[in-house]
């Protein structure tokens, strides 16, 4: 078998950028600094109301001066509606479904996440800036799908 | 051509009959699926609204399954059938197995479309449970999948027959692709048919009251990446194998074809779980594994634009002509197969680099279930796949049905109406993706948020290019209709000639274990068991809860 040698430069540097493009997530993996969304925290999805801290939706505040934001999502709105978060505040999510998938996709930001009945889905993000964020249900969801979002104002 | 005539061009008519049955489903599928996606655009736009009798999902519904796997599962089958029983030519032999398994697929069709239609099986192409739909929608996918797997027989045993009659020779290369693709295929659909057969169709009856919802999609994303490949590989056959034919000049290599596509049945199964970055229940190590699985699948087709440009290459040279202008400039746009071919290259030029970022999750948390996902499926499978097929067509036609194309300008307009739709469209989705627009939502008001009103001029442009595609579907009617109603008869050696598949230059012989493709099934197993284990392992060694599942349309 023949390989022309403008092929063999070609293909090599295909590959050569390919790798580069591994590299560099694996060092973010490594780093710490990127990894994806890979919680696995599991919940009973027909007790979710009765379930600490998926009772009471909203932002509870950590020892460290960061907070917990729990969210449900269920057909076809989120809980809490409204959050309301200081300006610089880092915010952990923790949301979770009551029925079927969802998603959550806080507009302009990196979180976005698949909402799995039967399974907490996590993310952080710092909001540095005032202002309002649109959460929007990114995942096929049923007949109301289009009209389910909610808000996060940063004050 | 020496090369050329050597190849064997002739199919009975009781062969011709069996294809052209699958094309027929085909075309149904997209004329129904291309006009639901118009009406879709106008309701992305807020154009539109549909009404509660036919409400947006069922008809998106439709539209991903009428396109995504009916239109070119028929169309690839029928293809594929071609291509075999031209090169591997027994005109006597039965080919009951090929309409039992059009039948299979096309039972199954009806079962889905009906459901769906009807309104009772609103759950998405994809459909992800625990939305739970018809039973008889599950058990129509199960037979679709299932009258595939019959095909693959069929094509199994013709190759072994003519293998035993050419001992020492090589599968012919048509052939092989064909098998390549659907012995990738079919571990692929191993996986979905164990999803939908266990899984779905017991739930959806009520035999068992739940459903592990992350397992149902780690299996169908096991299926649905190699699916993406299924349709590249049927354009890639036409590419490979019929694009020389056209220029009248040899493969470009027996062997780096072989190659690519070995490439292919070992690497599209290991990476479905890229479609899963954003899922709880899998850890960070298994994603970062199979990204780098994803990004080496784009090996093989770097293969095929180097070969592609050489084909190229070699018929400008034979005209005498050099350089990229020179090269260009000498192809022979005027005939509209190929001209929609070419076409659709490029438009996989940008499809393939816009798969590259994707494969990246530094990207996806960004751009997941964003229309940006939604923009690059149609500049890949709605792109270069489609037009590949419906370019193919208008070769395919003279020589199916003996009749003169009704007309080659209209056929030449229509491809590149579909390549210029296509490109608006698709950049108009793009880059509402990256502003935020969601996918599979119906219309962008979200309360009169401004956020939302930034998207919309971008819908509307997606809209006009929605539109342009559609005209190029009503021009493709016309000349279907009129070829086929047609009095004007070509020759007999003109319809043979329409449709050939290219041959290797003599002495151009791949190694025999090129040929070895039991071989490579069992590498491609083997790598499957090495991405899988680590998901399937912590899957089942976690607490996993079975969800009821609901209707929620
Ligand atoms: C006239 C031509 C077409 C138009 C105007 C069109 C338009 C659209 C639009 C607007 C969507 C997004 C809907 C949403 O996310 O809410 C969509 C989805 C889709 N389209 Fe097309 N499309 C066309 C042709 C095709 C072709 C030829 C294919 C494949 C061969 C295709 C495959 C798909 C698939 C798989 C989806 C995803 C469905 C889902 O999210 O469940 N489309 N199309
Ligand atoms: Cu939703
Ligand atoms: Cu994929």
């Amino acid at each position: 078998m023949h390989i022309h040698r403008l092929e063999k430069i070609f293909l090599g540097l295909g590959v050569i950028t390919l790798v580069a493009f591994f590299l560099i997530l694996i060092a973010l993996q490594v780093g710490e600094s990127f990894k994806p969304p890979a919680s696995s925290m599991t919940i009973d999805p027909t007790k979710v109301a009765s379930t600490p801290p998926f009772d009471r939706p909203g932002l509870h505040k950590r020892a460290d001066g960061s907070y917990e934001a729990y969210y449900v999502g269920q057909v076809f709105f989120w809980q809490p509606s409204t959050l309301t978060v200081p300006v610089g505040a880092k915010v952990h999510f923790y949301v979770t479904s009551t029925d079927v998938v969802h998603g959550f996709l806080i507009e302009h930001t990196d979180v976005n996440l698949e909402v799995m009945p039967g399974w907490v889905s996590t993310a952080t993000h710092v909001f540095r800036h005032p202002g309002d964020h649109l959460i929007v249900c990114d995942q096929y969801c049923g007949a109301g799908h289009a009209d389910m979002f909610a808000h996060i104002v940063v004050k | 051509m020496m090369v050329l005539d050597r190849m064997n061009t002739a199919t009975t008519g009781a062969q011709r009959r069996l294809i052209f049955a699958h094309l027929t489903v085909a075309f149904a599928a997209l004329f129904i699926g291309t006009f639901f996606g118009v009406l879709q655009t106008l309701s992305h736009a807020n154009a539109i609204q549909m009404p509660p009798w036919f409400d947006y999902y069922r008809m998106l519904t439709a539209h991903g399954v009428l396109l995504a796997l009916v239109f070119t599962t028929f169309f690839i089958t029928g293809l594929s059938h071609l291509a075999v029983y031209q090169t591997e030519n027994y005109p006597h032999r039965s080919i009951a197995l090929g309409w039992l398994a059009f039948w299979l697929m096309t039972v199954g069709t009806v079962m889905a479309a009906y459901e769906i239609l009807a309104g009772n099986a609103s759950v998405l192409y994809t459909f992800y449970a625990p939305l739970k739909a018809s039973p008889w929608f599950y058990v129509g996918a199960a037979l679709l999948i299932v009258g595939t797997w019959v095909a693959l027989l069929e094509w199994l045993l013709v190759t072994n027959t003519w293998r035993r009659d050419h001992p020492g020779e090589r599968t012919p290369l048509p052939a092989f692709m064909v098998l390549a693709n659907y012995i990738m295929w079919f571990l692929a659909t191993v996986g979905v048919a164990i999803e939908v057969i266990f899984m779905l169709i017991p739930w959806a009856f009520g035999w068992v009251p739940g459903v592990d919802v992350l397992l149902t999609r780690m299996l169908f994303w096991y299926f649905g990446h190699p699916l993406v490949y299924f349709w590249l590989l049927g354009a890639y056959l036409v590419w490979y194998g019929v694009v020389p034919a056209i220029l009248k000049v040899p493969i470009f290599s027996d062997s780096l074809t072989r190659l690519a596509f070995i490439l292919f049945i070992i690497l599209s199964l290991p990476v479905g779980i890229h479609h899963e970055f954003s899922d709880p229940g899998i850890a960070d190590r298994w994603k970062l594994l199979q990204t780098g699985l994803t990004l080496m699948v784009v090996v093989p087709s770097l293969m095929t634009a180097f070969a592609l440009f050489a084909t190229f290459e070699e018929y400008a040279a034979k005209l005498g002509k050099t350089g990229f202008f020179g090269i260009v400039g000498s192809l022979p746009w005027g005939d509209p197969a190929f001209a929609g071919i070419a076409l659709a290259m490029l438009l996989f030029i940008f499809g393939g680099i816009g798969g590259i970022l994707n494969a990246s999750y530094t990207l996806d948390s960004t751009i997941h279930n964003t229309m940006w996902v939604v923009g690059h499926f149609h500049i890949t499978v709605g792109g270069p796949v489609a037009l590949t097929l419906l370019a193919a067509t208008w070769r395919l036609l003279p020589a199916l049905t003996g009749k003169r194309l009704f007309s080659v300008g209209l056929a030449r307009a229509q491809v590149w109406l579909w390549f210029v739709g296509m490109a608006v469209m698709s950049f108009a989705m793009h880059t509402e993706g990256l502003m935020g627009a969601p996918r599979r939502v119906e219309h962008y008001t979200y309360g009169g948020s401004a956020i939302a009103a930034a998207w919309q001029p971008y819908s509307l442009l997606a809209a006009g290019g929605g539109m342009v595609i559609f005209l190029s579907v009503i021009a493709f009617a016309i000349v279907l209709f009129g070829t086929i109603f047609s009095k004007s008869d070509v020759t007999e050696s003109e319809s043979a000639r329409a449709f050939t598949f290219a041959l290797a230059r003599p002495g151009d012989e791949a190694p025999s274990a090129f040929d070895r493709l039991g071989l490579w099934t069992l590498v491609a197993v083997a790598l499957v068991i090495v991405a899988y284990a680590g998901p399937f392992y912590q899957h089942f060694s976690e607490h996993v809860y079975l969800v009821p599942g609901m209707r929620t349309w």
